[in-house]
């Protein structure tokens, strides 16, 4: 387990020199200079980057609109669990935020659709859960920042019996313990 | 802290209180070759005053409800005989009724009555049964489902399962809040209470087999926790509150274990909790969810929904768990089974084309018979005799109960005027004496 753990660091520092060297190039992944910046440099930073930028990772951040951190929906395909490739910048984003701030805490929680039975779907929920978990822990984020919960379908995001409300429904929130 | 607070001042479990909604239940897919039956407005032995219920209309709403009973409409009976001595089984012969239920209903002391039935099998001319039953005014309508049930019986050889209730929970948005009620009714929709009341989701309502206890699910305390409640001293006791699921309770058929599903060890596996002692044993192994245990009516096994061969299906096990067997092969989606109390029959949620629907399976033979209508339609349940199962099913865009018979001829809706209902269990037979 131990072993385990220091893999991950390992990689963990790995993946963060990585983000530092690549830089703003990938869309301004700034590990070393959001000291300075703050707030601002977020906001400023909205107009050239997308979706991919990693942005500030002062707590400041997590309630700026502009900043990736903002976006914490994850959405799936039907009876999937698989974090789709578009996705994955965003789950990054957020685990280099926990991994600089070790002791904000998140509740990764797990949603499904309304069809099928309950039980099966809270099952469901948390395999999508676990699923943000894992890449959460293997970006560095400490196990102990994380709390997994599935809510199944017992707390749609939209009310409605439709694939409209559906596609919506079948999602990873992270919410922020305290915040 | 001050969530703490909050959720507690929210949470309503210690008293039960009368809720203002009632279920009404609306017969939407009736029989042909229904029996008819007439049952003549009781009488009140020559005692001038209002009975607080009408037991004879009671009566008559149950069997009507049962699909099994077509009861003349009180405007067609052709004579109101209170007496067998008023009988005059001709009248009724001509109108082509089988059976005659007549009665009275008298005051015998303070706040007490005394409900005397007869029922006739009108073309032999001869009583079938008769019973004298005493009720408190709060307790009439209880003896009139036992009538109902006692009826029910000598004409089909089947116990009647009317002096049951149902279990359900609600989902309403009050002021842009959600709230969650776990409710309890009697089996026609009447005397609703609340049991709980939560902001955070309430779910898997499970009788205990002595028709006392509820279990279920609460996220009251922002996570999944397993409790007990008794429905009538409302006090309740937390039975598995682990990391991550606790989910799917089931009691076994003695009342002494609990099937829960867990995913304490990383995945969601079923477990068997001894309720004495709260030890834990682990009954499925493997990657895949495991889930919704429901234990055979004579105990030996459990079946249960999972994913292992790629989609939703029901599995077999011996209660000490091991090897399991699949038991659904029709249909991409076989979950949240039920055993009818025979054990020969299950019923399940069977999705196919992107429909879910209620189908019976039978377990000897292997036929798969779908039920229902809908297109989102889960939660069965059996009632106690097993001639109907109850079912969540939508309606309007609102979540409704419905029920069908387990041949599938007879179906009924039961609607609240506002809100969501769902997830319906029916009780076992009660035993309040």
């Amino acid at each position: 387990m131990k072993m385990f753990y220091r893999v991950v660091m390992v990689l963990a520092v790995v993946w963060l020199a990585g983000c530092s060297s690549t830089g703003g190039t990938k869309g301004g992944v700034a590990v070393e200079d959001h000291s300075g910046t703050g707030a601002e440099g977020a906001a400023g930073g909205a107009t050239t980057t997308g979706v991919g930028a990693y942005g500030d990772l002062s707590i400041e951040a997590l309630n700026d609109p502009n900043s990736p951190l903002s976006q914490r929906v994850i959405y799936f395909a039907f009876d999937s669990s698989e974090v789709a490739e578009q996705d994955r910048p965003l789950v990054e984003a957020h685990a280099a935020f926990l991994v600089a701030n070790p002791t904000v805490k998140v509740s990764v929680e797990g949603h499904t659709d309304e069809r099928g039975s309950r039980e099966y779907n809270i099952g469901l929920g948390d395999r999508r859960a676990q699923a943000v978990r894992r890449m959460l822990e293997f970006q560095g984020v400490s196990p102990s920042q994380i709390t997994v919960i599935s809510y199944g379908e017992e707390k749609p995001a939209v009310d409605g019996h439709d694939e409209s409300a559906w596609s919506m429904n079948r999602r990873v929130e992270l919410v922020y313990v305290g915040q | 802290m001050k969530k703490f607070a909050i959720s507690l001042f929210c949470l309503v479990a210690l008293l039960p209180w009368f809720a203002r909604a009632a279920l009404t239940i609306e017969i939407t897919q009736g029989i042909e070759g229904a029996v008819p039956i007439a049952v003549v407005p009781f009488g009140t032995g020559g005692n001038r005053y209002t009975p607080p219920e009408n037991v004879s209309a009671i009566i008559a709403a149950d069997l009507a409800r049962s699909g099994r009973f077509a009861p003349l409409p009180e405007q067609n009976l052709v004579a109101r005989p209170v007496d067998i001595g008023e009988v005059r089984f001709q009248d009724w012969r001509t109108l082509g009724v089988e059976n005659l239920v007549i009665g009275s209903i008298e005051p015998a002391g303070a706040d007490q009555y005394r409900v005397q039935f007869r029922l006739f099998d009108v073309f032999r001319g001869r009583q079938i049964t008769g019973y004298s039953l005493p009720a408190s005014a709060e307790g009439l309508r209880y003896v009139a489902h036992r009538i109902s049930d006692l009826i029910y019986e000598a004409l089909t050889g089947q116990p009647g399962a009317f002096a049951t209730r149902i279990a359900y929970v609600i989902s309403e948005s009050l002021n842009g809040k959600k709230t969650y009620q776990l409710q309890l009714a009697d089996s026609d929709g009447y005397n609703p209470k609340t049991l709980l009341s939560s902001p955070q989701p309430l779910m898997s309502p499970a009788w205990s087999p002595d028709g006392r206890k509820l279990a279920y699910v609460s996220f009251e305390k922002h996570r999944a926790a397993v409790f007990i409640q008794d429905i009538f001293t409302g006090k309740r006791e937390e039975l598995a509150a682990f990391a991550g699921i606790n989910g799917a309770p089931a009691w076994s058929p003695d009342g002494r274990n609990m099937a829960v599903t867990l995913s304490r060890d990383g995945n969601p596996e079923i477990y068997s909790m001894r309720l004495s002692d709260k030890t834990l044993k682990r009954l499925t192994v493997g990657p895949s969810i495991d889930t919704e245990p429901v234990w055979s009516p004579d105990g030996r096994s459990i079946v249960f929904t999972s994913d292992r061969g790629g989609s939703p299906q029901l599995y077999r096990m011996p209660v000490q768990g091991g090897r399991a067997e699949r038991v659904t092969f029709e249909g991409n989606y076989n979950a949240s089974a039920d055993f009818a109390p025979d054990g020969k029959t299950l019923a399940m949620v069977h999705g196919e084309s992107g429909k879910y629907r209620i189908a019976t399976l039978d377990l000897d033979s292997g036929l798969l018979r779908v039920l229902s209508d809908g297109s989102l339609d889960e939660s069965p349940s059996f009632a106690p005799n097993g001639s109907m199962i109850i079912y969540a099913t939508e309606a309007g865009h609102r979540g409704v109960l419905a029920a069908v018979s387990s041949d599938g001829r007879f179906r009924q809706r039961f609607s609240l005027q506002q809100g969501n209902v769902r997830e319906p269990v029916w009780s076992p037979f009660e035993k309040r004496d």
